[in-house]
C-alpha cells in the first residue's frame, strides 16, 4: 500500500466557484492589473469592467501599508489589510492577501469584507441578503443593530419616564399639598445645606417662625373650607414677601417657617415680619364671609451661633415666637437685634426681645 | 414573561379592540395603571390573566384571540422586519426559526423565547416542534408564520396540531416558496426623514 501524498495546493477552482465561496474576492496580477473580482466587490465597484484596469486605478490601501504602494504589490500577502474604494461612496474594505501561483506569473489574491461599515455599505450599495457569502456573519450583524437600537430607544423612553416618576415623587415627598410650599422634610434639608454653607463660606442666614393668630376660631365658626382657604392666602402673603433664593416652608396646621439666605440687618428684618403680619392682617373675604387673622413671629439669625446650628435656631425662633404670642399676638420678634449673646453655641434669646406693635 | 411580550399584547389589544377595551381588560388583571414597560420583567400569572381577561370580554376563544396575537405582531414594522433577517424566501425563513431564540438573546439576553426544532415529515410538509415553559406559543407562532407567508408572498397550509409531551407541534405544508410577490424588504433601515 503506497500512502498518497498530503496535498499542499488546491487543484484548479473556476472564478465563478470562488466567486460564490468569496464574493468580495480581488484577484491582481504580477504587474498590479486587475485580473478578476468576485460579484459583491464588483457590484460595489460599479461592474466587472474593472478586469485589465491597474489595481492603483480603483483602489487604496489604507492605513499602515499604505507606503508598501505602488511598488512591490508581494509586499501585502500575510498581513490584515485595509483598502478603499477610489471612487464612489467611502467604503472601507478589510482582508487579506496571498500570495498565488509562480511568483512572475500568479499575483496578490485578495479576500474582502466591509468590516464594521457593514451597514453604511449595505444602504449605499443596496446590498442583499444574496450578495454575503452564507458564512458571513453580516446577516446577523445587520440583524443585531437593529435589535440593538429599537431596545435602545425602549430604554430611552424607560429612563425618560423614570425619571419623571422620580421628578413627581420628589416633589411630592418635599411639598405640602394644600398650599404648594415646601414641606418640614423640605425644610429640614434645605437647613442643613444653608447651615453647611455657612460654615463653609460664612454666608448668614436667618429663620422666621410663622404662626397664624385667630386661625382656629376661623376654622371653627367659617369651617374646614375657609381654614384652607386663610392658609392658602398665608402661602401666598409670605411667598410674596420672600425672594427667590428664600423658602417658605409650612410645618405644621398654621406654622409656617421662613428661610432666608444671606446677611440681613436685623431691623430689616423686623421691618420684615412687621410687614408680614400687617399683610396678614388685611380681611380675606370667602364665600360671603370675612376671615380675620393676624400672626406672630420669632426670628433667630445664624451669625449668633458658632457652628450655626439650625436645629437650636429653630427651636430658639419658637421661643421667640411664643414670647410674641404672650406678649399680646401680632408681633414680631427678632433675637439678638441688640446684639447677640456671645457665649459659644448659645442662643441668643437671652437678648431682651423687642417687641414690635403691628402696624394697620 | 419579559415586558416586551407583555406590551406587545397589550399593543395588540388595544390597537385591534380599541382602548376602551383595554382599559377594562387592564383593570380587571390588575395590570399597572401605566401599562407594561417594555424592558421589565412582569409575572407570568398576570399575563395569563390578562389574556384570560381579553378572551372572556370579547367573547372569543382564547386560542383564537392567540393567533391573531402571532399574525399581528407581523404588522410591527421592527419586529417584520428582524424576522424577515432570517431567511430571502420563506423556505429560507423557515430554516432560520430554529435560530429565533438565539437571535432573540443576541438582543436581549433575559428574553425568553421557547426553543423550536423542525423536522422533515411525510409529502415535503415541515413539522416545528415548540417547547415553551408557558402555554400558548403554538398558538401565537401559527398565526405569526401565516403572516410571514403572506409577507413572503408564499402558499403554506400552517396547521397546529395536538399538542404532546409538552410540545405543541405545528406542521407546515409549503405548497409555493414564492406564490405572489411578499412585501419589500431591503436589508438597510430606511432612513428617517
Amino acid at each position: 500500500m503506497t500512502a498518497r501524498p498530503i496535498p499542499t495546493a488546491m487543484p484548479d477552482v473556476s472564478l465563478s466557484a470562488l466567486g460564490r465561496l468569496m464574493p468580495m474576492f480581488l484577484w491582481i496580477g504580477p504587474a498590479g492589473e486587475i485580473r478578476a473580482l468576485g460579484p459583491t466587490l464588483a457590484k460595489i465597484c460599479g461592474g466587472a469592467g474593472l478586469v485589465g484596469h491597474p489595481f492603483a486605478e480603483h483602489f487604496i490601501v489604507t492605513g499602515a501599508h499604505q507606503f508598501t504602494l505602488p511598488g512591490d504589490l508581494r509586499m501585502l500577502p500575510g498581513r490584515r489589510l485595509h483598502l478603499a474604494l477610489r471612487r464612489g461612496p467611502a467604503t472601507g474594505l478589510r482582508g487579506l492577501a496571498v500570495a498565488v501561483g509562480p511568483e512572475s506569473a500568479g499575483g496578490v489574491f485578495f479576500n474582502l469584507s466591509f468590516g464594521v461599515g457593514i451597514a453604511g455599505a449595505v444602504r449605499e450599495h443596496g446590498l442583499t441578503d444574496a450578495d454575503f457569502a452564507p458564512t458571513e456573519l453580516a446577516m446577523e450583524l445587520l440583524y443585531l443593530q437593529e435589535a440593538k437600537t429599537a431596545v435602545m430607544a425602549e430604554l430611552r423612553a424607560l429612563n425618560a419616564r423614570l425619571q419623571e416618576a422620580q421628578r413627581a415623587a420628589e416633589a411630592q415627598a418635599l411639598s405640602d399639598p394644600l398650599t404648594g410650599l415646601a414641606n418640614r422634610r423640605a425644610l429640614e434639608r434645605e437647613l442643613a445645606r444653608a447651615a453647611a454653607e455657612t460654615q463653609r463660606s460664612g454666608t448668614h442666614f436667618a429663620l422666621a417662625h410663622i404662626d397664624l393668630d385667630h386661625f382656629k376660631a376661623v376654622n371653627d365658626t367659617l369651617g374646614h373650607a375657609a381654614g384652607d382657604h386663610v392658609l392658602v392666602h398665608a402661602a401666598e402673603v409670605l411667598q410674596l414677601a420672600a425672594r427667590r433664593s428664600d423658602l417658605v416652608a409650612r410645618v405644621g396646621g398654621d406654622e409656617f417657617v421662613l428661610l432666608l439666605r444671606g446677611t440681613i440687618d436685623p431691623d430689616d428684618l423686623q421691618a420684615l415680619g412687621e410687614r408680614v403680619i400687617a399683610r396678614l392682617e388685611k380681611p380675606i373675604p370667602h364665600e360671603g364671609a370675612t376671615c380675620r387673622i393676624s400672626a406672630s413671629i420669632g426670628i433667630a439669625l445664624s451669625h449668633c451661633y458658632d457652628p450655626p446650628d439650625a436645629e437650636r435656631m429653630l427651636t430658639d425662633a419658637d421661643v421667640a415666637l411664643y414670647d410674641a404670642k404672650r406678649s399680646g399676638r401680632g408681633r414680631c420678634i427678632v433675637l439678638g437685634r441688640a446684639g447677640c449673646v456671645a457665649a459659644a453655641g448659645r442662643a441668643a434669646a437671652a437678648v431682651p426681645p423687642t417687641a414690635a406693635t403691628p402696624a394697620g | 414573561m419579559h415586558g416586551l411580550i407583555n406590551r406587545s399584547i397589550q399593543r395588540f389589544l388595544r390597537d385591534t379592540y380599541g382602548p376602551e377595551l383595554w382599559q377594562t381588560v387592564a383593570e380587571a388583571a390588575a395590570v399597572p395603571a401605566a401599562g407594561f414597560e417594555a424592558m421589565l420583567q412582569y409575572d407570568d400569572a398576570l399575563t395569563a390573566a390578562m389574556l384570560r381577561v381579553a378572551a372572556d370580554r370579547l367573547g372569543k376563544p382564547q386560542e383564537a384571540l392567540l393567533e391573531d396575537l402571532g399574525t399581528y405582531l407581523v404588522t410591527l414594522e421592527p419586529l417584520r422586519r428582524l424576522l424577515r433577517f432570517g431567511g430571502v424566501d420563506y423556505a429560507d425563513f423557515l430554516m432560520s426559526l430554529e435560530e429565533l431564540p438565539a437571535r432573540g438573546r443576541m438582543a436581549l439576553p433575559e428574553l425568553d423565547l421557547p426553543q423550536l426544532a423542525l423536522a422533515a415529515a411525510a409529502e415535503g410538509r415541515l413539522v416545528l416542534m415548540v417547547r415553551a415553559g408557558v402555554p400558548g406559543w403554538g398558538l401565537v407562532l401559527s398565526g405569526l408564520l401565516r403572516a410571514m407567508a403572506d409577507d413572503y408572498g408564499a402558499l403554506a397550509l400552517i396547521e397546529l396540531g395536538a399538542a404532546a409531551d409538552g410540545q405543541d407541534r405545528i406542521s407546515v405544508d409549503l405548497l409555493d416558496s414564492r406564490f405572489a410577490s411578499g412585501r419589500r424588504f431591503e436589508l438597510a433601515q430606511p432612513v428617517a426623514l
